[in-house]
């Protein structure tokens, strides 16, 4: 064989080994495709579906797990986050404005400097500056109602109370894969306290009811909304006096839309 | 063969329509996107003559059936950057070859010189052409894209068309001035030519990175893609100084592997001892040159990382971890490859010496330490995968080789690998002298004590800091180990400077006397130095996933997945594919020049006069 042939046929054989070796030496994963924007679709969501959708963006879009991942140590776990924002806020080294757990964890994805978790921060900025991007820009550019999402799965994931309201108006600004079977969302009050039965047990405004729960006629005069929001959402949170916890159904977190539940806390708040 | 001269005389001819094509193009385009900006410009507050980054939709790219554009413009791009990191490079060593040879006149140096540049000149048109074909592709698959950069670089792409001129004229007189510009006065002429051209080549080079690191690592913008007039921010970004010291040390290294496979097929194909020396000689400096510019390659690699890192950690990650890390994977396995041929060339090259046999032995030590240097580099890390990445794989852990995964493992096995190399040229250096001097013994224990030092050195650091610090402070390692490792390099040649100071030579070195098979070895290099650089051209552009622009300019083409690595593998395969035939054909033609046929009766007879 010429020469010539003999180095054409070597190359082509090294470059042959190169293929080779990227198709059957390393496993083919198939990259993530580039993120959607979701939908907007102004339907209605659950909370549990709202915390649901956050885990989904947490895991994908978020590109949270890039970082805040148990194997690679580059950024802080976050199963304890909506406990330790408790103490974050104390700490000395807090530079934000967030004066709850949710506003606290809010304020870590959009201003993450604004407190930096001890040995994570940016190399010689002595933990004043995080490398943990602006989830509402760059290229993560969460929206409002995605943002908000993450930090009720965020509260949830911690164990610590839900507090995140879905924004109505963008009543879900994306939707939640696993949505159950639409129902038509209820007109007002009215037709939600018939239709969930919640005379069953309460006696609500002017309407009769059962003795089994906390006569709720005037209920808007001693409790706030924030209250009769998480009586509705965790009933067992709070437990009046002279009642059993467990009565009360804990599933209408599930069954309301969000829209409903402001329309339903809202009612209830007025009775006075 | 006319033909020959005739395509030699047509192709500065082609080079020049496609600098026009290139300049045409950058002033026709660039003034359609300042107008383009201006009706938006009036909705800011404060007026600004720049449009923000459009915001497309599959609509907005041009589609020819059939037709893969993505796959056209990453071809042409990876072609262009092929030959033009070939071309930048030959002139830098070039340059300093002629200088040897002016300092030492030794003509060999000279001819030599000319050998090489000779070699590149042709490619220089190919290169033109090539980088036509590029803005060709870019202004039909992504007008906009286009648009909106020339929009920012207008003023950069003018200088870029301008300097190519600059360039084809100092090069060619610089080629063509070869034989007219010799001896004295003339001769400096010559070499400053020779600077100039370097001048010129590097800057024209740094002009283009601007461009690439833009993309990446946008400044001189704001968060819309609102330009804000300062071109030198949107030059001077983050990642713009790296990659320019990464890519002009990777030229070098690929430009000598290049040429050394040119000497290569020249040293098989000769018929004389004489032609054989000559091209055993060409073949070993062109080696000499890619391995030192390979030897800080790593640092200059590790320096990109460490500030794609400080641009922006995601970025980082996205880099180091995800399918990427498997990209490293690949990426060991060609550096091991350009490893060990090179100490395969140098350790057959001893064979030119009579005085090798007393260092022989110590051959296989050396391969066996690169070897398992070479492994544990090739170790993947317990890899960071997105959720779904996980569950295609099946788990991230190499639970049993995780602790040679992690970088400082992979610091100790590079520093090693560069030390062992050292030790071959070392080797190879003493392989035909006798040193004369009276502290021999105690030199041979100075280089000894030296080395096993800096290696403990290496590995303690690496150790320490690897598995008993925290995270954070894991790379901290490198900085010292490098250190250590350029010390060590810088030390032993001092010390084997003086030693060998007045050394008998054994016996004049047989030049040419090699094993054809040690050749394959500088073939081997060219082929993964090609492929090397297709391949880490795919992951620069895979690291700004979905956008054009990181965070400012989204890509919402069909074509804006990342692709697969064998998908990538495959487009690099055709591409060096393409570049070697390319290669041959440059070669042929440069050789043809030289031959001549005598055809005879084919001329009437000239007139008696
Ligand atoms: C580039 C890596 C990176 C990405 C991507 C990232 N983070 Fe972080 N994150 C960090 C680092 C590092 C810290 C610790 C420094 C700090 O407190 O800011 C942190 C801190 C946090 C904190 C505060 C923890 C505390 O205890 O105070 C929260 C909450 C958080 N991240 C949530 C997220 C969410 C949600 C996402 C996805 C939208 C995300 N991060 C994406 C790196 C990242
Ligand atoms: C099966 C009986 C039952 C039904 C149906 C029921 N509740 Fe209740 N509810 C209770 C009991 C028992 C309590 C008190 C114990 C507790 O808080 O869990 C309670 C407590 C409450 C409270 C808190 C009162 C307070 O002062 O703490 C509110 C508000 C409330 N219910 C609203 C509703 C609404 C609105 C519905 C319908 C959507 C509803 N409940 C349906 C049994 C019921
Ligand atoms: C011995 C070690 C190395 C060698 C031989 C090497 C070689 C090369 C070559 C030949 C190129 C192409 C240059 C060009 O396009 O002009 C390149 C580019 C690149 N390298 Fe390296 N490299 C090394 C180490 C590294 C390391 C450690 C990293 C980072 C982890 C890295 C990241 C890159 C990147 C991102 C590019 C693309 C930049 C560009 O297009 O120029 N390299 N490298």
């Amino acid at each position: 064989m010429s020469h010539f042939l003999k180095v054409v046929a070597f190359s082509l054989l090294v470059i042959a080994f190169f293929t080779g070796f990227s198709f059957f030496g390393v496993p083919q994963i198939e990259p993530a495709p580039p993120p959607k924007e979701e939908a907007v679709e102004r339907g209605a969501m659950t909370i549990e579906q709202f915390v649901a959708l956050g885990k989904k963006i947490f895991d994908g879009k978020g590109a949270c797990t890039l970082c805040h991942n148990p194997v690679g140590g580059r950024a802080p776990a976050l199963e304890r986050a909506g406990i330790a924002a408790v103490e974050r806020m104390k700490d000395a080294r807090y530079r934000g404005a967030a004066k709850s757990v949710e506003e606290y964890l809010y304020e870590s994805l959009v201003k993450p400097s604004a407190y930096v978790v001890a040995g994570f921060g940016k190399a010689g900025t002595n933990d004043t500056e995080s490398p943990m991007p602006d989830a509402s820009a760059g290229s993560i550019r969460l929206s409002e109602a995605e943002l908000r999402a993450v930090v009720a799965y965020l509260q949830d994931l911690s164990g610590v109370e839900v507090t995140v309201r879905i924004p109505t108006d963008a009543g879900a600004t994306a939707k939640a894969q696993d949505k159950p079977a639409q129902r038509a969302p209820a007109k007002n009050a009215e037709e939600l306290i018939a239709q969930f039965a919640c005379t069953a047990c309460h006696k609500i405004g002017a309407q009769a009811g059962g003795p089994i729960g906390p006569d709720l006629s005037r209920i808007g005069a001693s409790r706030d909304a924030a209250y009769l929001r998480r009586a509705i959402l965790e009933p067992n949170a709070d437990v009046p006096k002279g009642f059993a916890p467990g009565v009360m159904p804990a599933t209408y977190g599930e069954q309301l839309y969000a829209r409903e539940l402001e329309v339903l806390v809202a009612y209830l708040a007025a009775l006075k | 063969m006319r033909i020959a001269t005739g395509i030699r005389r047509a192709l500065p001819r082609l080079a020049l329509a496609a600098a026009v094509t290139v300049f045409l193009g950058a002033a026709a385009l660039a003034p359609e996107a300042a107008f383009a900006a201006e009706p938006v410009a009036a909705e800011g507050a404060k007026a600004s003559a720049f449009a923000p980054a459009p915001t497309l939709t599959t609509a907005d790219y041009p589609q020819i059936r059939g037709f893969n554009g993505r796959i056209a413009v990453w071809l042409a791009a990876q072609l262009h950057l092929w030959f033009a990191a070939f071309v930048l490079a030959v002139p830098i060593f070039v340059f300093i070859i002629e200088a040897i040879g002016m300092g030492t006149r030794d003509e060999r140096y000279d001819r030599l010189a000319y050998e090489f540049i000779k070699v590149s000149i042709t490619a220089y048109s190919l290169t033109a052409i090539l980088g036509g074909l590029l803005l060709f592709f870019l202004v039909i698959f992504y007008p906009h894209l286009f648009q909106y950069l020339a929009g920012i670089f207008r003023e950069s792409m003018i200088w870029y068309a301008l300097l190519f001129f600059a360039e084809s004229a100092i090069l060619y007189l610089y080629y063509y001035g070869w034989h007219w510009l010799q001896g004295g006065f003339a001769k400096w002429v010559h070499l400053t030519l020779g600077l100039l051209l370097n001048a010129v080549g590097t800057t024209l080079m740094f002009l283009a990175n601007a461009w690439v690191t833009f993309m990446m690592s946008p400044a001189g913008v704001d968060a819309a893609g609102v330009f804000s007039g300062n071109t030198w921010a949107a030059i001077h970004n983050a990642l713009w100084n790296p990659i320019n010291i990464h890519r002009v040390v990777a030229n070098v290294a690929f430009g000598g592997s290049i040429v050394g496979a040119y000497a290569a097929y020249r040293f098989l194909s000769a018929t004389t001892a004489e032609q054989k020396a000559q091209y055993d000689w060409m073949g070993y400096t062109a080696n000499f040159i890619a391995i030192s510019a390979l030897l800080p390659l790593p640092f200059a690699g590790y320096y990109l990382t460490a500030e794609i890192y400080a641009y922006s950690q995601q970025m980082g990650i996205t880099l180091m971890g995800g399918i990427f890390a498997w990209l490293f994977i690949i990426q060991a396995v060609l550096i091991g490859t350009l490893f060990l041929a090179a100490n395969y060339y140098l350790w057959c090259g001893m064979g030119r010496s009579d005085g090798a046999v007393r260092y022989n032995r110590y051959v296989k030590y050396l391969a066996a330490g690169i070897i398992v240097a070479f492994l544990v580099w090739f170790t993947p890390h317990t890899l960071i995968l997105t959720n779904e990445e996980l569950k295609a794989l099946g788990g991230p852990y190499h639970k049993i080789l995780g602790p040679l995964g992690i970088m400082p493992a992979k610091n100790i096995a590079v520093n090693a690998m560069i030390l062992f190399t050292t030790l071959s040229f070392l080797m190879y250096r003493r392989a035909n002298k006798i040193p004369t001097v009276s502290w021999v013994n105690a030199g041979n224990a100075t280089q000894a004590a030296l080395f096993t030092a800096g290696l403990l050195n290496i590995f303690f650091l690496g150790v320490y800091h690897g598995y008993f610090t925290n995270t954070v402070y894991k790379v901290a390692s490198s900085i010292p180990q490098v250190l250590t490792t350029l010390a060590i390099i810088v030390a032993s040649t001092v010390i084997d400077t003086l030693m060998y100071r007045g050394a008998k030579e054994v016996a004049p070195l047989h030049w040419g006397r090699v094993s054809d098979r040690s050749q394959y070895a500088l073939f081997l290099l060219a082929v993964a130095f090609t492929w090397l650089m297709g391949l880490m051209g795919y992951i620069r552009s895979s690291l700004r996933q979905h956008w054009h622009v990181t965070n400012v300019f989204r890509d919402a083409s069909p074509d804006a997945f990342t692709p697969t690595l064998g998908y990538a593998a495959n487009v690099v395969s055709l591409g060096a594919i393409i570049f070697m035939a390319l290669v041959i054909f440059v070669f042929w033609v440069s050789q043809v020049s030289a031959r001549h046929t005598t055809a005879v009766g084919y001329w009437k007879a000239e007139p008696a006069r």
